[in-house]
């Protein structure tokens, strides 16, 4: 065999590690000029938005109080009906339902043949989610569906990366319906903008503020938290500060932290709630639900003092001047430079990248689009070794790729296998989203979790040509002897495509 | 082949004369394989991470304490709704399973535990809680992994991670098993599998992991008959890590993960957000006790979270991120016993930072009471490898 040229390797590096694996002729095109084939893809409208019509979060929003007020009433007469010893939970604001988990209730020993009234109003219940879920399912499809077929896959990688630096997620049942929106409206359309414009629109997007609890914080001295007793939440404050922006080594104090909540006071969303029709802004009526709303009556008065800086209390400005000089920090540029080299290239990265990547940050006062050139162009970001280990999602994407497949039933091509592998589509379990260490998708359940997959997968998608030239197609000049042996020797196409796709090298990029 | 267990009471007795005799002078190390080779080769150990900081002050109310109503407001668990303890401590009245324990002795709880270092953030409270260092960054691997290395020279030690990834506790460079629920049974695929593990040769991670996995995978299959165990029935998968403990020749010490602990805004009292989760632990107790069988009477579990939360309610139903919580012990193994640690009262003049309950114990100082007392760890590994620079955190006694 002979030694690849340089752009042979470049550019399987390329639709790998910078991609998410080749379509099948994808590597041809890339192999031409890999840097400038990865640099047509940086597009200042930003990245692609996923097929299909879907909702927004206003629309599903609407939707998700009808089917909560109808769970709300349905569970109100399932507890009139059940024995009196058995206490109804009153709902919370937020809600037990969730649109992703099925009842999680136990059934109450059936006595009679055929459905009780008991059983019959849970599975009516169960029925007024679905929709719900199925909109939850719809959004998993859909960006899967542009994952597994754009030729653009480095955008949509560029994306992902945000997405999971700005995680929101469906483990909580009052920001599930929004996840999709989330990343529709607030992440794709900055991702090669300024960094503080993305901040910005996270910040303050329906579903960040439902999810880390932003919609009710209130002022203690403000006109709403005189009349109510109601005060600060400091989920969000805390969570930009230490996940978006400047990072917990940054030295910030709980005292920033407080003072950053107490400024992002105000910064709620439209929820007509139970009994109460807007006392405060009567005119935000049923049309606001879902919208984003500041509500100046539950701001914090004073200036505020967040790492030494004085902000003067502008009401809504205050917040966004913070956020602000958070993303011009030099904290941040630290922060998000060391995460993008983490994630593309090492899981210990050189330190000469992320210094490369933090000055093209800064001079370039956080523009993104700056950022991925430098990342395309560091020379780091292309040494031959691997060390990188696919998460669930990339992996199984990149194996619809080379199968030149497409997803098309959400829950048994998606959110199972990749529950099962350990990262359940748009639902990361903490607000930190998902590792980027390989560590914490190696152990050995989750190795043969992909096994069994591939075979399954492989069984039905395994491609029509010679097992080697898919081989090829996938990996090019990455591709090693003992795997190309490996897929020759096959007795069947399928048995060929799992090897490829559990190869120590399809399993990294 | 039937063995009669040995009751819980009557092997640790002579452990612990024989430790505490021997804690001063150094001779631990001599004793230590002697007994290793006999009782504590049965011994298992449970660990239940509960990620998102736990509200302790949920868990466990203090009843006696005359702040706390005041402070909790809507959330409290008042005395009559609580499942009382004792005349200061209640249990939160999802924990049924829990209390039942309590009432046999095989329940205690630590209501101001915390980690080493004061740290607000969740990821980094989680990484110290769960590498085991005096501080942030200082260690990179997991004190439980640690504790398998130094165990291995007396015995080889197994344990085995519950949930489809491996918690930091038990990364490093012992090698661990694994097991979730799910996942589709793809077939014969033994041509594949021996194809991969040539191709998996020299390869650092993924010929080790494999090998592993599927030797587990074929276990769980055996345990349970073939029938698939529901991701999200809780009960039914740590039913099936009890089975993995009390199998022969099974690992000695098995990890759990369970999240949404999170609670800023609606937290509930009662019933509600926590409650639900407290009913999902309560529920995993009982499945490993069933899977445990006769086992349970040699096993000790231990109930951890990164931090507590804030000791008043914030304004949305709910509370922020604070300092100490309650640490939950559980398991036939357990010296039966009232509180474990002192309490530092609600006094807002005693609450740390003006916001938080202050801690009383060291987190590891349980951990490391039940490594040496129940697993019979070497206490020099202990205080060196396992848990570095926690001389300021003497194990406590008699919780085994």
């Amino acid at each position: 065999m002979s030694l690849p040229s340089d752009n042979e390797l470049a550019g399987a590096i390329a639709v790998s590690r910078f991609g998410l694996g080749p379509r099948p002729s994808e590597l041809a095109i890339a192999v031409r000029d890999p840097k400038a084939w990865l640099k047509t893809q940086i597009d200042p409208r930003g990245a692609d938005q996923p097929p299909g019509v879907l909702p927004n979060s206003r629309d599903r929003f609407i939707a998700y109080l009808a089917a909560r007020a109808d769970a709300q009433s349905l569970k109100r007469e399932a507890a009139a009906l059940a024995e009196p010893q058995s206490m109804a939970s009153p709902t919370s604001a937020t809600g037990p339902m969730s649109p992703m988990a099925a009842s999680s209730e136990t059934m109450a020993p059936a006595v009679a043949i055929g459905p009780s009234p008991l059983e019959r109003l849970k599975a009516e219940r169960r029925a007024a989610q679905k929709p719900l879920r199925d909109g939850v399912a719809m959004e998993i499809l859909a960006r899967a569906q542009l994952a597994a077929t754009t030729p653009a896959p480095f955008r949509e990688r560029w994306a992902l990366f945000w997405f999971n630096h700005f995680t929101v997620s469906t483990a909580k049942p009052a920001a599930a319906v929004l996840v999709g929106p989330f990343e529709r409206e607030a992440i794709r359309p900055r991702v090669f903008g300024r960094f503080e414009d993305l901040l910005y629109a996270s910040s303050t997007h329906p579903a960040m503020l439902m999810y880390l609890d932003q919609e009710r914080s209130t002022g203690p001295d403000s006109v709403g938290g005189q009349r109510r007793k109601a005060g600060l939440n400091e989920n969000l404050a805390r969570e930009i500060m230490e996940l978006h922006t400047v990072g917990a080594d940054s030295g910030y104090t709980q005292a920033d932290v407080t003072e950053f909540a107490r400024a992002l006071t105000g910064y709620s969303i439209g929820i007509p709630r139970d009994g109460e029709v807007h006392i405060d802004e009567p005119r935000y009526g049923e049309s606001w639900a879902g919208r984003p709303l500041y509500r100046p009556q539950l701001h914090e008065p004073g200036v505020r003092t967040v790492m030494g800086r004085r902000y003067p209390d502008t009401g809504q400005d205050q917040a966004r001047a913070i956020l602000a000089d958070l993303a011009a920090s030099p904290h941040t540029a630290d922060h998000i430079a060391r995460k993008l080299a983490i994630h593309f290239v090492a899981d210990k990265p050189p330190e000469a990248l992320v210094a490369r990547l933090r000055s093209a940050y800064l001079d370039s006062r956080g523009d993104l689009a700056v950022v991925a050139a430098a990342l395309i162009d560091a020379p780091e970001a292309w040494v031959s070794t691997p060390a990188k280990f696919k998460r669930p999602y990339e992996f199984v994407i990149s194996s619809y790729r080379i199968a030149g497949a497409s997803p098309v039933d959400p829950d048994r091509e998606l959110i199972q296998p990749l529950t099962a592998m350990g990262e359940r589509p748009m639902a990361a379990p903490q607000p930190n989203g998902w590792s980027e260490q390989a560590g914490d998708w190696t152990a050995p359940d989750a190795i043969v979790k992909r096994l069994n997959w591939s075979a399954a997968f492989s069984a039905a998608h395994a491609p029509a040509e010679a097992p080697l030239q898919v081989a090829d197609g996938a990996l090019g000049a990455r591709l090693t002897s003992p795997t190309r042996l490996a897929v020759m020797r096959a007795e069947s196409r399928p048995e060929a495509m799992t090897l490829l796709l559990m190869s120590p090298e399809f399993q990294r990029r | 082949m039937i063995h009669p267990i040995p009751s819980s009471d009557a092997l640790p007795l002579s452990r612990r004369g024989l430790l505490s005799l021997s804690a001063g002078f150094g001779l631990t190390y001599f004793a230590a394989p002697a007994l290793a080779a006999t009782a504590a080769a049965k011994r298992k150990l449970a660990v239940i991470i509960c990620r998102g900081a736990m509200d302790g002050l949920s868990v466990s109310p203090p009843l006696s304490d005359s702040n706390y109503l005041a402070l909790r407001g809507p959330i409290a668990i008042r005395p009559e709704q609580a499942l009382r303890l004792d005349a200061d401590f209640g249990l939160h009245p999802k924990l049924v399973g829990l209390y039942a324990l309590a009432q046999a002795g095989q329940a205690r709880i630590a209501p101001a535990v915390a980690i080493p270092q004061r740290i607000r953030s969740h990821f980094e409270a989680q990484d110290l809680l769960e590498s085991g260092g005096e501080q942030l960054y200082g260690v990179t691997t997991g004190w439980l992994n640690r504790t398998l290395v130094a165990m291995t020279p007396d015995r080889r030690v197994r344990a085995i991670s519950i949930g489809a990834q491996e918690p930091l506790v038990l990364r490093g460079p012992a090698a661990v098993d694994s097991w979730s629920p799910g996942g589709r049974d793809a077939g014969d695929l033994s041509r594949v599998k021996a194809t991969l593990a040539d191709l998996y040769q020299s390869d650092p991670v993924l010929g080790a992991a494999l090998a592993s996995g599927l030797a587990t995978e074929a276990q769980a299959h055996a345990m349970t008959q073939g029938q698939p165990v529901q991701a999200r029935d809780e009960r039914g998968f740590a039913t099936t890590a009890g089975k993995f403990l009390s199998e022969a020749n099974g690992p000695s010490i098995a990890v759990l993960s369970l999240d949404g602990f999170d609670t800023h805004a609606g937290q509930g009292a009662v019933n509600g957000q926590l409650a639900t989760r407290l009913t999902a632990l309560d529920n995993v107790i009982a499945g490993l006790r069933q899977g445990l069988g006769s086992s349970w009477s040699q096993t000790v579990v231990i109930v951890a979270t990164e931090f507590g939360r804030t000791a008043q309610v914030n304004g949305t139903g709910g509370t922020d991120h604070g300092t100490a919580s309650t640490l939950i012990l559980a398991g036939g193994a357990l010296k039966p016993g009232g509180i474990v640690g002192d309490w530092p009262t609600l006094q807002s003049a005693r609450l740390f930072e003006h916001r938080d309950l202050a801690p009383t114990l060291d987190i590891r100082q349980v951990f490391k009471a039940v490594l040496a007392d129940h697993l019979g760890v070497d206490r020099r590994a202990l205080e060196t490898t396992i848990f570095p620079d926690s001389a300021s955190a003497p194990p406590i006694a008699s919780l085994v």
